[in-house]
């Protein structure tokens, strides 16, 4: 019985039960009129199902969830020769057992210890299915039989089921809660791995970057500099740039927007600007490395530039015009909530439009603006697929937009995919990096919400 | 004084005239703005469907196969497994050498069997598995052309290019234009694009696969992000009381939706890879992955959908003895429904193009399979577009650009629907 066929099992015996407990209600209420019950026959039937199927439901998801861990941690357990192994032999130990127990390709010699442990995998796995179906279609069973048990005319089966839902509601709400918690804990727990073997001090500050670690310890040439500045440096470059290009198109857009545009304008040109943010950034990317590139690498040829195929450029000025909807549209919100009081006194000591705009529109706009520009700054550094596209992935510390650098999102890239074991400091490197990505795009994003959140209540 | 105009006095005159002419050029920036980031939208547009376009059509070369005994069924047996194993490549190469008989040097032999593409045998396969009884018969059938041959045949390489800089050298071009003198070339509908999955050859590759990707992804996505979304914004709007403790929850909201896609790659790939083993590049890991990202649009749809019902409604289901539940379940929630749907679609439409952090948990492998389990090896359509474009091959360019226009065609749709739906169901009260 696989696993999907235990899930549907389970739901069947709930819709068996929501059966039952609505006919026990029935029966209860005598065939007299249903308000001799306290609560309605289908809340007692949804109390009955509700009891044999969540705890069943929690059971498996558990058990699924720490399974796999414990077999291993018995299989091995069971092997003479393993506790002399390091944690990285190990896992390649283990990983070969659980392939060669699945039928796949293993990458040692098959000995007979080795073939005794994956039958031993292969039965363990087997006894602990088949207690995983026994106990829960059990618990399903026992569930429906006392949640059946508990009914009577005066049992407050709507109040229950109510209180269950609530709960379920609450756990729900929390699961930002959990996610954020999640993406720290496991960012922090990686990171800290990553700073045993690097030191801090020269993540932060060290001017290399090659993360090729030496895959023996005797091959020579490749020991790995892991000076995350150059990267850093490159995400600045291209953040600048791309900001350079969004932050006064979008200003202007939504100042003509919201200042200027008739309505009918603005209704077919709003729409046709959030197409621009409403495309993804792998087509973003393929632009920018397919057609902006090589565009701005000829040009540079004709007037005498060497521009790189992956220059900085490029990937800055396409990240620009997605980022360009961004502050478009946040800014036009931010100043069509100036009250227009403002400009009526404005205009009534005789200014004209854009004059009202320069000086009394935009200070007062100011706080949201600045928002809006510091989120778009977060976005332009989270930014993944542009930059790994159309960037390159030597880190060159360079200011010179004509060459090509790298940054923090496409090391993460670059490091994590292709097959690498977990435990190597290039791949932890991601970690860190990630960890600084995930620090500064969070305070930037506080200090902006702040930002708006206070303007707001300025002239609410 | 009082008839002192502004016209009196030359000086204030002129700084008018200064004062119009910039409020004049302030204007045209701000229009200028605009149509600029519209003609950069319609250059990336025309630009995409330019070189796509070609992608939706194929070669194809008309080749008459001898399907001989002696190379397909050589005991007689019509043994289906001795069948399918069959070389029919070389059959294929058979025809072309007796087409071409002066052809006798290694090299040029195998550049003309590369006319046709590596794969070309395999509609000749099917064709025998499904009826053995054509063995021993020739056969004429439309042939996959080779991905150069394919791009020369649409007018992507000139004639005119030096043949050292050429692709497609002289003798492939006089071969081909042998042949399609005879009218056995054809450009016709793509249809194995739409129908197959990846390949390293351009000229077989398809988007089937990753479109299935897609659709498993946004399936598990959808299912536990809608719930979990509504259930979430339902609590903090109508029932949550207003402390410390919800107060961090819409932080954390609010900082979520903000936190870069790839993070959440990573939170994938150490949780559910590392920590809970799930497999690698399974729709069900990147459907929980763009679940946890969709979740914030959607519980922000959800609650300002759920703020728009007038407190009339829940007073009056409570006055006639609802309870708290059932008004949220019988009357708000229902209500609500168009908004929460117009939100759920966008978050969807959001997830449908999000790339990154599905390289991180390994959905970027290469796999020919059409998925058909969420936890089969799988890719979705931008992934397949990154693959894609990192591959060397040219005519994998408007692969690339034609699955583009196909994942932009999704989601105009998507938003469409969103469109649609807020207007047709959008009540104000």
């Amino acid at each position: 019985m696989n696993s999907f066929v235990l899930i549907l099992a389970v739901l069947a015996l709930g819709a068996f039960g929501f059966w039952i407990g609505r006919a026990r209600a029935r029966v209860l209420a005598k065939g007299a009129h249903l308000s001799s019950l306290h609560s309605l026959p289908s809340y007692h039937g949804t109390y009955v199902a509700l009891w044999c199927c969540v705890p069943a439901f929690l059971l498996i998801a558990g058990w699924t969830a720490f399974e796999p861990a414990i077999v291993e941690f018995i299989v091995i357990g069971s092997l003479p020769a393993a506790a002399e192994l390091s944690a990285s032999q190990l896992s390649l130990l283990i990983a070969d057992i659980s392939n060669l127990a699945s039928g796949n390709i293993v990458s040692r010699e098959v000995d007979s210890t080795l073939a005794a442990a994956a039958e031993h995998y292969v039965s363990l796995q087997a006894l602990s299915h088949a207690a995983l179906v026994v106990l829960s279609l059990g618990l399903a069973i026992c569930g429906l039989y006392f949640a059946r048990k508990a009914l009577s005319q005066t049992f407050r089966a709507r109040n229950r089921v109510e209180q269950i839902a609530r709960i379920a509601m609450m756990v729900a709400s929390t699961i930002a809660i959990l996610t954020t918690v999640g993406i720290v804990l496991s960012l922090i727990f990686e990171t800290i791995r990553f700073f045993d073997k690097v030191s801090i001090t020269e993540f932060l500050f060290g001017l290399n970057w090659s993360p090729q670690t030496a895959l023996r310890a005797e091959q020579v040439g490749s020991s790995g500099a892991f000076g995350a500045v150059p990267i850093f440096a490159g995400t600045f470059l291209i953040t600048i740039l791309a900001m350079t290009i969004a932050v006064p198109i979008g200003l202007f857009s939504a100042i003509y927007m919201s200042e200027y545009a008739g309505p009918k304008f603005r209704a077919t040109a709003k729409p046709v600007l959030e197409m621009l943010a409403g495309i993804p950034t792998v087509v973003y990317g393929f632009f920018a490395a397919l057609t902006v590139a090589p565009f701005f690498r000829n040009t540079g040829e004709a007037v005498g530039l060497t521009v790189s195929s992956e220059s900085a450029l490029a990937a800055g000025m396409v990240m620009g015009i997605m980022i360009i909807p961004f502050i478009s549209s946040l800014s036009d919100d931010v100043m069509n909530a100036v009250p227009q009081t403002l400009r009526d006194g404005s205009y009534a000591l005789g200014a004209t439009k854009s004059e009202t705009i320069k000086q009394v529109i935009l200070p007062a706009a100011l706080p949201g603006i600045v928002g809006a520009v510091l989120l778009a700054v977060s976005r332009a550094i989270g930014e993944t697929m542009i930059v790994v596209m159309a960037a390159g992935l030597a880190a060159n510390l360079t200011l010179n937009p004509l060459e090509a650098v790298t940054t923090v999102t496409v090391q993460i890239v670059t490091l994590l995919v292709g097959d690498q074991e977990f435990d190597s400091a290039k791949t932890l490197a991601a970690f860190a990096l990630g960890l600084v990505l995930f620090t500064i795009t969070l305070s930037l994003n506080m200090v902006a919400q702040r930002v708006v959140k206070k303007y707001r209540e300025k002239y609410d | 004084m009082a008839t002192e105009t502004l016209n009196a006095k030359p000086e204030l005159s002129a700084r008018l005239k200064q004062r119009y002419a910039a409020e004049r050029r302030f204007r045209a920036y701000g229009l200028a703005a605009i149509l600029l980031a519209i003609a950069v939208l319609l250059v990336l547009l025309v630009s995409i469907v330019r070189q796509g376009t070609p992608a939706f059509f194929q070669t194809y070369i008309l080749v008459d196969v001898y399907l001989d005994p002696s190379v397909i069924d050589p005991r007689g047996e019509a043994d289906p497994t001795v069948l399918a194993r069959a070389d029919y490549q070389g059959l294929i190469k058979r025809t072309l050498y007796d087409r071409f008989p002066d052809v006798t040097d290694r090299r040029e032999k195998r550049a003309l069997v590369g006319l046709v593409s590596s794969g070309a045998y395999r509609p000749v396969r099917e064709r025998v598995l499904a009826d053995p009884s054509l063995i021993g018969s020739t056969q004429s059938m439309w042939l996959v052309a080779s991905d150069d041959i394919d791009t020369f045949n649409k007018g992507q390489i000139s004639r005119e290019t030096v043949e050292a800089d050429r692709r497609v050298k002289d003798n492939e071009i006089s071969w081909f234009d042998a042949i399609a003198a005879e009218g056995r070339t054809d450009l016709k509908f793509n249809v194995a694009f739409f129908s197959t999955g990846d390949s390293r050859e351009p000229e077989l590759a398809g988007i089937w696969g990753a479109v299935v990707g897609s659709f498993l992804t946004l399936i598990v996505t959808l299912a536990v992000s809608f719930p979990l979304g509504v259930m979430a914004a339902a609590y903090l709007e109508e029932f949550a009381p207003k402390n410390r403790w919800t107060d961090l929850i819409e932080v954390n909201i609010n900082n979520l939706a903000a936190v870069p896609s790839i993070v959440f790659g990573l939170l994938g790939l150490a949780v559910f890879l590392n920590f809970f083993g799930l497999p690698r590049s399974a729709p069900l890991v990147g459907g929980l992955v763009l679940a946890l990202m969709t979740l914030p649009t959607i519980i922000i749809a959800t609650r300002a959908a759920l703020k728009a019902v007038p407190p009339s409604i829940r007073e009056a289901a409570l006055g006639i003895g609802a309870s708290e539940l059932q008004v949220v379940t019988h009357h708000v929630l229902p209500l609500a429904m168009p908004g929460i749907l117009t939100g759920t679609i966008i978050g969807m439409a959001q997830a449908l193009g999000e790339t990154a952090p599905l390289l991180m948990i390994g959905m970027v492998a290469f796999i020919v399979d059409v998925p058909t389990l969420v936890t089969d090896p799988a890719t979705v359509l931008p992934v397949q577009i990154y693959i894609w474009a990192d591959s060397p091959e040219r005519a994998f360019v408007a692969k690339t650009s034609a699955a583009i226009m196909v994942l932009l065609g999704f989601l105009i749709t998507m938003n469409a629907i969103a469109v649609l739906l807020r207007k047709r169901f959008e009540r104000r009260w």
